[in-house]
């Protein structure tokens, strides 16, 4: 155990009254990253499970996986398609490597940065919570989205949406999705358009250039838009394989299906609200179809855009869902739903899963306090009837 | 049985060291200890001092509150030490033990003949009364308010708990007697609950409603069973007794003795060959060396089992109403990445983040060493259905928590805090990933509830 022992020779340092104690939590948060802590119980039961926030927060991250790597690959893939360049697959994958590891330093600089300061000034452990809402963030927006709009977006949403109502476990909306909603509506011009949604795009059009040098040429009649926006350019298969122009991670239904099977493998998400949120999808979508609101049939919508990716990785958060399992049914229900109105009836967004989910999150306490009230009605009910 | 209730929440922790059914050793008792900290809300009034002599059943404590509840010595000897704490509380009565134990004689009484009230002063006076705990609160029963009814489980699904059928083997005729004396206490009769699927010896009981349970711990608590048959509303009062202490009350008459000397499983993973003794309560974890060897200090001692018992330390004793000692090992050790690793495979997890679950099918009767260790830092609560699963009554516990915790006397009520006790989330609380300690966030509440509704 050398590192234990250089560990405990340094921790000194960082407690209270040691020269670097004012970053305490900082040193805590990689020395439990490192080490599981040796506290034992003090109140109440003696043995505890070995399941931490960690370890929950670590399958998740996990199950983001597939779609983070097929993001990566997709994203030299639909450069190389637009500008006809013919790479190879190392190339693509460069390219998608040089295009989101930017996203992603930004994300985790700018949100740990934050998270730790927080934990710092309040004299609490880091959470693990960021962990997943930093490994979401860039997977959920365009990739050619700016660094410095991705990084104000961060802070606000770790601010604002996170740790002014205390942090991890206690926010009312899903921090992920409060970034995108603020890239949303503070530049609309890079958030939606056909022009985002691959990499270099928006620079050739400014520019005449993809890339700093070399610059490639868009092929005659390339159109980026997404299937959302344009239903008839891709088939059903490719969209459900994600070879497409998306947001980076949503793209590929096979690798969120993977990512999904993990949850639902672990418990580490409700299957109730993923069940119930396709559910709600497919009707409103069988509804749109018959009624002709579109062309589409209703599985449609479960494949394009970001709708299965919400449901599985978004919808789910616990902490913002509705936390009764009655409400979970009904909270996932009218997320599919809504998400499928927004798309099928509005016309100015092409993307309802957002706005439904978080519209969700706001309505989550209230389908809980509505559950609980009837359950206890019930409950009273009954009892009267015994007694 | 055909009207068994089956109970599909719950969790067995599959804890090492379970006692084997023989009973290696008669206990002598050497200074025993009589704890009012053994019961809730308790201000006990000092009968006794130093140097006094008591015989087996001479009342040391009285309630303060209500004086005629009193609390007797369990061994006959002197009075060697009255220990007090901070501002003079009392914690405990130290009584040396004599080689030959006296009985104070409260003769034997034919029960068919006795009213409620000369049960009840028969009770009071041997020192048996404390063993009623009512619901709501957990609290000693109140002898002027006649409960609802009165409600026994015979049998325990706690980790390592002794078995009742074992513990109480030819005991049927006293718990018999008992039954008969203590259903004149109440209108609602006297409740037993039975596990479905063991043939009982105390079946056969007369006078009783009966009951049948099977599941998972903690389906052998009286709490979830009492849920299960009919909850408790606001204002509802009801009583709860074990079988060991109805074993006892059968013997104060049938032989005129105040008798709670019982059967005590000494178990754990840090146990020498768990087994049983018989022993009274308040002996010392000193006179049971022999099964835990010269590692005290590694060691956590507790009166109970190892999720809802008491950490008593090397210096304490069995609580009044335990039959079981839990040794434990204090996991006061690092552990390199362990939330990282894929398998961990000396600790147990009921999460399906860990793999446990799937080796349970491999090898289902494997049991593990576990610790104290808190396998992680304390969080916010942020997995939602993680209590619901090994919680089989139809209460909301984080709704509950959160309300103890806020102090909202309307929303515990509304959410169930007549119906629990700390042992019966004490499940939730093993499993709670985000290490909230829910029994201590319940006990608040529950001692706010006595202090606003007295």
């Amino acid at each position: 155990m050398n590192v234990r022992n250089i560990v405990d020779k340094i921790k000194p340092t960082f407690e209270k009254g040691g020269k670097l104690g004012f970053l305490h939590s900082t040193f805590d948060a990689f020395e439990t990253f490192m080490f599981v802590p040796n506290t034992v119980t003090k109140k109440g039961s003696h043995l505890r499970d070995c399941v931490d926030i960690k370890r929950v927060m670590i399958i998740m991250v996990i199950a983001l996986v597939p779609a983070f790597l097929f993001g990566i690959w997709n994203t030299g893939y639909q450069h190389s398609v637009a500008f006809n360049m013919n790479w190879t697959f190392l190339q693509m994958v460069w390219y998608g490597l040089l295009k989101i590891v930017p996203l992603y330093l930004v994300t985790y600089i700018v949100g740990l940065g934050i998270e730790f300061t927080v934990a710092q000034i309040r004299g609490h452990e880091v959470n693990e919570g960021y962990l997943v809402t930093g490994f979401i963030l860039p997977l959920i927006v365009p990739v050619d989205v700016p660094l410095w709009m991705l990084a104000i977006a961060t802070a606000f949403a770790v601010i604002f949406a996170k740790e002014v109502f205390g942090g991890t476990g206690m926010n009312i909306w899903n921090p992920a999705l409060i970034a995108r909603a603020f890239l949303f509506f503070s530049y609309p011009s890079k958030m939606s358009g056909d022009q985002i949604w691959i990499g270099g795009l928006n620079r050739y059009a400014e520019q005449g250039t993809a890339w700093a040098t070399t610059g490639g040429h868009v092929i005659d009649g390339f159109s980026g838009a997404t299937p959302l926006a344009n239903p008839e350019g891709y088939s059903a298969l490719q969209m459900f394989l994600g070879n497409i122009p998306g947001a980076v991670g949503e793209t590929s239904v096979i690798a969120i299906l993977l990512g999904a099977a993990l949850l639902l493998f672990t418990g580490v998400a409700s299957w109730k609200i993923m069940l119930s949120s396709v559910a709600g999808g497919l009707l409103i979508g069988w509804l749109g179809h018959i009624g002709g609101a579109t062309e589409l049939p209703a599985y449609y919508q479960l494949i394009m855009g970001g709708f299965l990716f919400g449901s599985v990785f978004m919808a789910t958060d616990p902490v913002t869902a509705a936390q009764t399992e009655v409400g979970k049914w009904i909270y996932g229900f009218l997320v599919g739903a809504l998400a499928v109105i927004v798309r099928l009836w509005n016309p100015g967004y092409a993307e309802g899963m957002m706005l439904a989910i978080l519209l969700m999150n706001t309505f989550a306490p209230i389908i809980d306090h509505c559950v609980i009230e009837c359950t206890l009605k019930a409950k009273a009910r009954k009892y009267n009837k015994v007694a | 049985m055909s009207n068994n209730i089956n109970l599909r929440k719950g969790l067995n922790v599959p804890l090492a060291g379970a006692a084997v059914q023989t009973v290696k050793k008669v206990l002598k008792p050497g200074v025993v200890a009589i704890r009012p900290t053994d019961f809730r809300n308790l201000t006990p009034k000092l009968l006794v001092k130093e140097g006094d002599k008591v015989l087996v059943g001479s009342p040391v404590l009285a309630d303060k509150m209500s004086q005629n509840i009193l609390f007797t010595s369990p061994v006959s000897g002197v009075v060697t030490e009255v220990v007090r704490g901070e501002k003079r509380k009392l914690l405990a009565v130290l009584i040396k033990a004599d080689d030959v134990q006296e009985y104070v004689d409260f003769g034997v009484r034919n029960v068919d003949e006795l009213d409620a009230e000369a049960v009840k002063a028969a009770l009071l006076e041997s020192g048996l009364w404390p063993a009623f705990v009512q619901r709501p609160y957990g609290v000693i029963a109140n002898p002027e308010v006649a409960p609802k009814a009165i409600y026994v489980s015979a049998f325990a699904t706690a980790p390592l708990a002794a078995d009742v059928e074992f513990a109480l083997k030819g005991e049927a005729e006293n718990i018999q007697t008992a039954v008969k004396a203590i259903a004149k206490l109440t209108e609602g009769g006297v409740h037993v609950s039975f596990n479905g699927k063991v043939k009982s010896q105390f079946a056969g009981l007369e006078g009783i409603v009966a009951h049948s349970f099977t599941g998972k711990h903690p389906a052998g608590n009286v709490g979830v069973q009492i849920n299960n048959i009919k909850p408790i509303n606001k204002g509802d009062v009801v009583w709860t007794i074990s079988m060991q202490m109805l074993a006892a009350i059968g013997k104060l008459f049938n032989t005129g003795r105040y008798d709670v000397s019982r059967k005590v499983a000494i178990c754990g993973p840090m146990a020498i060959n768990p087994c049983y003794i018989q022993a009274v309560p308040g002996f010392s974890m000193k006179d049971i060396q022999e099964f835990y060897g010269n590692a005290a200090e590694e060691i956590r001692f507790v009166s109970g089992d190892a999720l809802s018992g008491a950490n008593i330390g090397a210096e304490g004793s069995l609580r009044f109403q335990d039959n079981q000692i839990t040794l434990l090992q204090e996991g006061n050790d690092y552990e390199a990445f362990g939330w990282a690793k894929p398998f961990r495979f000396n600790q147990f997890s009921s999460s399906h983040t860990y793999f446990h679950w799937m080796l349970g099918w491999l090898t289902p009767e494997k049991k593990y060493d576990l610790d104290t260790n808190l396998h992680g830092g304390e969080r916010a609560f942020v997995v939602s259905d993680v209590y619901g699963k090994v919680l089989p009554m139809s209460i909301f516990p984080i709704y509950l928590a959160k309300a103890c915790l806020a102090g909202d006397i309307d929303k515990m009520e509304k959410f169930g805090i007549y119906e629990v006790l700390e042992e019966d989330l004490a499940l939730c609380e093993y499993v709670c990933p985000s290490k909230i300690d829910i029994q201590a966030i319940i006990a608040k509440g529950i001692d706010t509830m006595i202090k606003e509704m007295a």
